[in-house]
């Protein structure tokens, strides 16, 4: 953890005073309900848990849905969007304002005039005090997915097959791919979004491991 | 510390923490007051201002985030050309009503014609979309875009 | 405001007037005496009267007595001054009036107020009154310098002329001689045939600034040594500060001082970006006080309990009762209006530096005269001790018309050494705005053997603004406001309007919101018309013809826009049209709105088609522009606008949760001005109350569903 994001969670835990608190947890509308700290309930099962599983191709595919509790998860999904639109928020609702990343074949960073870059800058913003969006997201690498690399509203297997194909994956081998879940800032990002914003599930470590199990076991799809 | 800004092509230095963002600095510190404040969440655009050509909101933008860039704010937009002409057409298209988001409008519609001078409705929408105005001049922003596009030098 | 256009005519008229003189102090205001010799003139200037400066140098000063706020007063007022003074709009400085109710009242309103569209309609005739007496004694003053008469003397172009000798004086150098001249009683003023900038597209004046960021709003008000406040005020409406460990705050570098109050705890420091860091820095204990267990479902739910209440009645014509029994069929039904903020694109701010004895207040304030007295008694001072800097203001919209901010600010300065610009949050200006409060309508409706209205009852339930705000305007338990227009402008034989009045709680500020009482009452009104032409078979645009025959200005605006948006031609499936009319504020509108709803329910407005007579148009393009915004404000509100509550305090807080319609929603807008030779109208609030009536009968139009609650309830629409 850098000191920026240390100094975001000081400021996250500072803003939980008890009017304000209270107030930031409403329930209707489309913003985030949900709060930074993890959610227990939403832990990764380790590697080791699948040990039991006999058939190295049924693991693979049990590892395979189990990573893709992160895969799935809005703070993942919300840009592999099907179209140049990501969406936000648990809910998933479309981007406010509307943003068409453009990108197509590599990753959209916004339009000529409006980059991503406008609003989401190199780290999420410092906790906005009574705003219910909390803070806002941002990471040096801010971007949407190529086209390619889709995954809303698509089955398990869909994502799984377009991860594995290196004419949908960005060229990388599964080695790569794995390496991609370790290192990649922007993946890391899914669970040290800022303020206002529930992280993906479990850890990067144990996501990373999970994939790389997976991969390990023949990287098989469920169906 | 304090931080080395360039702002209109002017340096400042101001002491401040490089959380705070740009636009308090802008405003309060050095005295620029056209960068306006609207949401604070980058929602609404009022706050927009180049760095180094790119739009961004001032108002998520940390000042240590700005020190490595030439900031332009709506005060020295009408130096160059483009601006001068987004500017006129503005004024030609009796687009301003309070005002109050005006700034930020045209410092979007800038860096739009900056790096495509002639955009279709949908490119307009793409990037003004970012801009709120309470006023409710949206069609006069798109006809005055495409009135500074037709009168590209 | 709706109260106005009866108020400028006929009884109440005469009435409202008086009230207003007395409470301006005097008689000053009434009629063409609102024209004054200045109280303060320099020795050189020529100001004969409050709104004219002519120095000998330079440009003329046009005191504006309202506030710009965008809808174009600057620009309004100072034509309606050169029109009859003859001087070219570029040779005129606006000033901004200061708060001084005696000599800036609004000839109507009684008060320093720019509201309720009334502003142009109450000083149409005195300044340009203003302008013409000015001229007169400038032509005297030139006549008596060139011993020539009066007659041969002529204004123009800034300059006073002698044709027969090629003289000519600028009125800079006739300025001393004619401040010595007497203020002549009555002058003539120019017939229309001869208006050289009244009706033209003269460009607004306040706009080059805006433009390349010189304009000063109340936010830049910077005052040497200013500091800048970040404030917290208790969310729960009523509730009181408890506890605040501002320990981690002080430490925050750049913040120097935290102020609390019994309601509210402020930060004061170097700049707002430490103010406001400071702020999320404090741990904060409020007491929610007496509304901590309210909710949304309990503020409905004491509104519609409400409806059977004990109801004044404002307006009866005919017998309603007797009537209703005699009806074939008719509909009995309840249209049902959410809370809204104003959420003004420039947040609530105000900047006061408070002395031991004086104080000056820096802000953007529809209420000049109200943001004096409240900074002069917080304080403790005379009125006169308390000087306001009015600015531009960064939306208006009838939010700051109220100065509940300004007291705050105040509050929080009396702490402060120096001056200090308080700045609220967007999360603290929706939360703590003077809300459009619930509004409910039941109206009842029978219809005679030929389809037509035989009776129309309508019960208005919501709060009485007036009695607070311009106690004027509410008398014997009616509010002016709330239920103007509410007979609506339908030749029908037996109509009444009931009203019960309704508030929020307590703690909970309302407030005038664009479009006032007609915003309220045209759904219902709009609606129900459309409903009773549906019940009768009728075309909706027949069928109000035929009501409105005897109302030739609304007709004629009914047809223009029925004509521009192609009334009667076949549209595709889930394609349609739907109208309203609005006779108010001394205006005639009809809006034609075309939206189409896809087979997912996704509503979408594809084009506004407004007519309007506002009378005779100042400036054209203003008008325009007035319409236009208008009618994007109400869209928003009928789109988006409902905020809700939770323990006392308003949920929503931003444009993120509380949206607003941006420029990819917004359709394409059509404004057919007809031409008018009549006094001219207002038109500020105009467009707002047309939308949600027109959208909701396009949407019956396209769907069969009838949505008569706001906002449109996109849902509602899935598999119609």
């Amino acid at each position: 953890m850098n000191v920026r994001l240390l100094k975001v969670l000081v400021l996250a835990v500072a803003s939980l005073g008890v009017g304000l608190a209270t107030f930031s947890l409403g329930s209707s509308g489309i913003a985030d309900t949900s709060q930074g700290t993890p959610d227990p309930a939403r832990r990764l099962k380790s590697v080791s848990e699948f040990q039991s599983i006999a058939d190295a191709g049924t693991r693979s595919r049990a590892l395979f849905v189990e990573a893709a509790k992160v895969i799935t998860d809005p703070r993942c999904i919300n840009c592999h969007p099907m179209n140049r639109q990501p969406t936000q928020g648990d809910s998933m609702h479309p981007h406010v304002p509307l943003m068409n990343a453009g990108g197509g074949a590599g990753p959209g960073i916004g339009p000529d005039g409006l980059m991503c870059s406008a609003c989401h800058r190199a780290e999420n913003s410092p906790a906005i005090p009574g705003s219910r969006v909390g803070s806002v997201p941002g990471n040096a690498h801010w971007s949407l997915a190529p086209v390619s690399m889709g995954w809303q509203k698509q089955t398990l297997g869909y994502i799984c097959r377009q991860l594995k194909d290196p004419t949908r994956n960005g060229n990388r081998s599964l080695t790569q791919i794995h390496r991609h879940t370790i290192e990649d800032h922007l993946v890391g990002w899914a669970w040290h979004p800022g303020e206002g914003r529930r992280p993906a599930p479990g850890t990067q470590e144990e996501f990373s491991a999970l994939i790389g199990a997976w991969i390990e076991t023949g990287a098989e799809c469920p169906s | 510390m304090p931080y080395a800004l360039n702002v209109n092509g002017k340096s400042y230095s101001v002491d401040v923490d490089g959380d705070i963002p740009l636009l308090w600095v802008v405003r309060d510190v050095i005295g620029l007051t056209g960068t306006k404040f609207g949401c604070g969440i980058a929602m609404c655009g009022a706050c927009t201002v180049h760095l180094s050509g790119q739009a961004v909101r001032s108002c998520i933008t940390p000042v240590e985030d700005a020190a490595n860039f030439d900031i332009t704010t709506i005060e020295a937009l009408g130096d160059a050309e483009l601006g001068a002409r987004v500017q006129k057409a503005w004024l030609e298209e009796e687009v301003v009503q309070c005002g109050y988001c005006q700034s930020g409008q045209i410092m979007s519609a800038a860096a739009l014609l900056a790096l495509n001078s002639k955009p279709t409705d949908e490119d307009i929408d793409s990037v003004m979309a970012g801009n709120i105005c309470r006023c409710g001049t949206y069609p006069r922003i798109r006809s005055a875009i495409k009135l500074a596009s037709s009168r590209e030098g | 405001m709706g109260i106005v256009q009866t108020a400028l005519s006929g009884e109440i008229s005469r009435r409202s007037f008086l009230i207003s003189a007395t409470l301006a102090g005097g008689s000053l205001l009434i009629g063409s005496r609102i024209i004054q010799p200045a109280a303060a003139q320099s020795q050189d200037s020529f100001a004969p009267n409050p709104f004219i400066r002519i120095p000998p140098s330079g440009k003329i000063e046009v005191v504006v007595p309202s506030a710009e706020m965008g809808q174009g007063v600057y620009t309004g007022i100072a034509t309606l001054v050169a029109e009859e003074l003859e001087v070219p709009l570029d040779q005129v400085q606006v000033v901004a009036a200061p708060a001084d109710p005696l000599r800036y009242a609004h000839p109507v309103l009684g008060d320093q107020l720019t509201g309720g569209s009334v502003t142009i309609r109450g000083f149409w005739e005195p300044m340009r009154r203003a302008g013409a007496t000015a001229r007169t004694m400038l032509v005297s003053a030139a006549a008596r310098e060139w011993s020539v008469p009066e007659a041969s003397c002529r204004a123009e172009s800034g300059n006073v002329v002698h044709a027969e000798s090629g003289r000519r004086l600028a009125y800079g150098a006739l300025a001393a001689k004619a401040a010595g001249l007497p203020v002549p009683e009555n002058v003539a003023l120019k017939p229309a045939s001869e208006f050289k900038l009244i009706g033209k597209d003269v460009p607004r004046v306040d706009t080059p600034a805006k433009v390349n960021g010189t304009a000063k709003f109340g936010l830049d008000a910077h005052p040497a040594g200013v500091k800048f406040a970040a404030i917290a005020i208790s969310p729960a409406f009523g509730g009181t500060l408890k506890d605040v460990d501002d320990s981690e705050a002080l430490r925050i570098k750049g913040v120097r001082q935290i102020v609390k109050l019994s309601d509210a705890v402020a930060v004061v420091a170097d700049h707002t970006g430490a103010a406001r860091k400071g702020l999320a820095a404090l741990k904060i204990t409020w007491d929610p006080g007496p509304n901590g267990d309210l909710n949304s479902e309990e503020l409905e739910r004491r509104i519609e309990a409400a409806v059977a209440g004990e109801a004044v009645v404002a307006h009866n014509s005919g017998d309603v009762t007797a009537a209703e029994a005699t009806g074939a069929k008719g509909f009995d039904v309840v249209y049902r209006m959410p809370i809204l903020a104003h959420t003004t694109m420039e947040p609530m701010n105000c900047t006061v530096h408070a002395r031991p004895d004086s104080c000056d207040v820096w802000v953007g304030t529809q209420a000049a005269g109200r943001a004096r007295k409240t900074a002069a008694e917080v304080l403790g001072l005379p009125v006169e001790k308390v000087m306001v800097h009015n600015h531009l203001i960064g939306g208006g919209f009838g939010r700051r018309l109220d100065i509940d901010g300004i007291t705050m600010a105040t509050r929080v300065a009396q702490h402060v050494q120096g001056p200090v610009q308080v700045v609220w949050s967007r999360e603290e200006d929706i939360r703590h705005d003077s809300y459009r409060y619930l509004n409910l309508s039941r109206l009842s409706v029978k219809l005679g053997a030929d389809g037509m209205p035989v009776s129309w009852r309508h019960r208005i339930v919501g709060p009485a603004i007036m009695a607070r705000f311009l106690p004027i305007f509410f008398k014997d338990g009616v509010d002016f406001d709330i239920t103007g227009g509410a007979e609506s402008p339908y030749a029908i034989a037996n109509k009444r309007v009931e009203y019960v009045r309704h508030e929020a709680p307590e703690g909970m500020l309302t407030g005038n919101w664009r479009g006032v009482g007609p915003n309220r009452n045209a759904p219902a009104i709009e609606g129900g018309i459309d409903e009773a032409a549906h019940l009768a078979g009728r075309d909706p645009v027949d069928y109000r013809r035929q009501l409105l025959a005897g109302n030739p200005r609304l007709l004629a605006v009914l047809n223009l826009a029925a004509e521009r948006a192609g009334w009667g031609t076949p549209l595709d499936r889930g394609r349609a049209l739907g109208v309203a009319v609005l006779p108010d504020f001394g205006s005639f509108a009809a809006l034609v709105a075309q939206i189409h709803v896809d087979r997912n329910g996704a509503l979408k407005v594809e084009r506004l088609v407004c007519a309007a007579d506002c009378g005779i148009a100042i400036n054209p393009t203003v008008l325009e522009q007035q319409i236009e915004s208008g009618l994007i404000y109400g869209l928003s509100a009928v789109l988006y606008g409902r905020l809700t509550m939770k323990n006392g305090a308003i949920v929503e807080g931003n444009f993120d949760d509380s949206p607003v319609l941006r420029i990819n929603e917004c359709p394409p807008i059509e404004v057919h001005l007809v031409p008018s030779t009549e006094s001219p109208g207002g038109v500020g609030e105009l467009g707002t109350p047309l939308v949600a009536p027109a959208l909701a009968n396009a949407i019956f139009a396209a769907t069969g569903k009838r949505l008569r609650d706001l906002p449109i309830d996109g849902s509602a629409l899935r598999g119609a």
